[in-house]
């Protein structure tokens, strides 16, 4: 479980995080969606530590993860994985180093023995026959499937998605939100993913926060989502096709 | 004050650089690639050019020192000498500034803006030791080596040009490289190199480092690099000078 407290972030003299407080749940999918420019991207990354706190309290198992030593949150990291939104991987390293760098860095296994779970893990992901390419040599839809691989292969407490869905088609879209629930449920992963996408909030969202200018506007689940009568929501989930056609289904 | 700012930044990123590395192994390996990288690619470069510039000295002293009463020996001495305390450090080092260190500015600006550098912070890792140290390493270990080759090959290059054009006879060009043959020259070079070596490499990994934004500023910082360092290189050469040469 994360917890977040009354967290405020600023860059300039602009407020861009105005005092969230949040939990996200353990074996969940929690979604944190809202417009571009709604600070939920930066509200990921403060979570996780790219950005630091200008006030309140992260916990990480009731661990506080911010304004601790370095030490303490290098150790709250390893149990990190993260899924960034352009994949980022490591472009001068293949598909299978890619996902033994993790290994190499934190384990004393064998050089075998990390093949051997990298190959796991991009068998758990789907991926095969990819393991000599390199990231510019494969689509993005792989390069997610590699960044997912990567992010797992330490076994993380902590799974963090940063718009998986970004710059793919429907189709793969809808294959790598399953992917990502089914592994959250399997290991049983504290998962945030930032998202705009509402075919995910519809598909994998157990639960859903919706940031609006800096502030928790909103909290439910996937099926509340369509109750709402709150304005700024409402008006975003409009913005979706799928979810208009679903709310006049509904209404009928 | 933007350069006590940039000041300020350099000094805290090269104590990231130097804090105490997660896996040693790893540096290791990383050092033999950057080796590669920086080092044995830029052989060919530094080659071609020392050869050239060393001709081009050879025939350039040559066709200026056409007085009876000036030994033609001095002709070679003063290509020795000019490759040996300025051409095969302070020369090399700006064209490395420009060949390695926009590489280095840019290889990293570009881990920067595609997030794989917060990939390597959120793994838990130093990403400035890790990616920084060591290109740094890799610079001191190789550029010295680059500088002794360049040596070498500029002495080659005038002795290669006084046999095709004998502007000097080549007895009179082996008498110069020879005589008054100062050892301390090259230590001085040497001391040189390695100070630049660090410069190119931790200034242009600096830029790199903190670039915001996208393409057009991963350009930036490239460009920003190679002239910052060499500045700095010219600056350096002449307070080196000053306290190596100074009687």
């Amino acid at each position: 479980m994360i917890e977040v407290k009354n967290l405020k972030k600023k860059f300039a003299s602009k407020q861009v995080l105005n005092g969230i407080n949040a939990v996200f749940d353990r074996g969940k999918i929690n979604l944190i969606i809202g417009q571009s420019g709604s600070g939920k991207t930066v509200l990921l990354k403060t979570i996780i530590g790219l950005y630091e706190v200008d006030e309140g309290d992260i916990y990480y198992d009731n661990r506080v993860f911010n304004g601790t030593k370095s030490k303490f949150k290098k150790q709250i990291r390893k149990e990190i994985g993260m899924v960034f939104q352009g994949g980022a991987l490591f472009d001068s390293e293949t598909v299978e180093q890619n996902v033994m760098f993790p290994l190499e860095m934190f384990t004393e296994m064998t050089y075998e023995e990390k093949r051997e779970r990298a190959n796991f893990c991009l068998k758990r992901v789907e991926l095969v026959n990819a393991n000599n390419l390199f990231p510019s040599e494969i689509s993005g839809g792989m390069q997610k499937r590699v960044a997912i691989a990567r992010a797992i292969a330490l076994n993380p407490k902590y799974l963090f998605c940063d718009e998986p869905n970004s710059g793919l088609d429907p189709l793969t879209s809808i294959v790598i939100d399953n992917l990502i629930k089914e592994i959250a449920q399997e290991y049983n992963m504290t998962t945030i993913i930032n998202t705009h996408d509402m075919n995910s909030v519809m598909e994998i969202g157990d639960k859903i926060i919706y940031i609006y200018e800096g502030n928790k506007w909103w909290e439910g689940n996937n099926e509340e989502i369509f109750d709402t009568d709150n304005k700024e929501l409402n008006a975003f989930i409009f913005a979706s096709e799928k979810m208009k056609k679903l709310k006049k289904q509904d209404n009928l | 004050m933007k350069l006590f700012l940039h000041i300020g930044r350099y000094c805290l990123l090269m104590l990231k650089v130097f804090a105490k590395p997660e896996k040693a192994s790893i540096y290791y390996r990383q050092i033999i690639k950057e080796i590669d990288k920086i080092g044995l690619n830029s052989i060919g470069i530094v080659l071609i050019i020392s050869v050239f510039m060393g001709a081009v000295i050879t025939l350039q002293t040559a066709y200026n020192f056409e007085s009876a009463f000036v030994p033609r020996y001095l002709i070679g001495l003063g290509a020795r000498d000019s490759m040996l305390l300025e051409f095969s450090s302070t020369m090399v080092s700006l064209i490395l500034a420009g060949k390695v260190g926009s590489n280095i500015a840019s290889e990293i600006g570009t881990m920067r803006v595609t997030e794989q550098i917060d990939a390597l912070e959120i793994m838990g890792i130093n990403s400035a030791g890790h990616l920084i140290l060591p290109k740094i390493i890799a610079a001191l270990f190789f550029f010295p080596i680059l500088c002794a080759m360049s040596m070498i090959t500029g002495i080659a290059g005038g002795y290669l040009s006084v046999l095709l054009t004998n502007a000097v006879t080549p007895g009179d060009y082996e008498y110069g490289i020879h005589i008054y043959f100062v050892p301390f020259y090259i230590i001085y070079a040497m001391v040189k190199i390695l100070i630049f070596a660090f410069i190119i490499a931790s200034v242009s990994a600096y830029f790199g480092y903190n670039v915001k934004g996208g393409a057009i500023n991963v350009g930036k910082a490239s460009t920003q690099a190679v002239v910052y360092s060499s500045v700095l290189i010219l600056l350096f050469n002449v307070i080196l000078t000053e306290l190596l040469l100074a009687k």
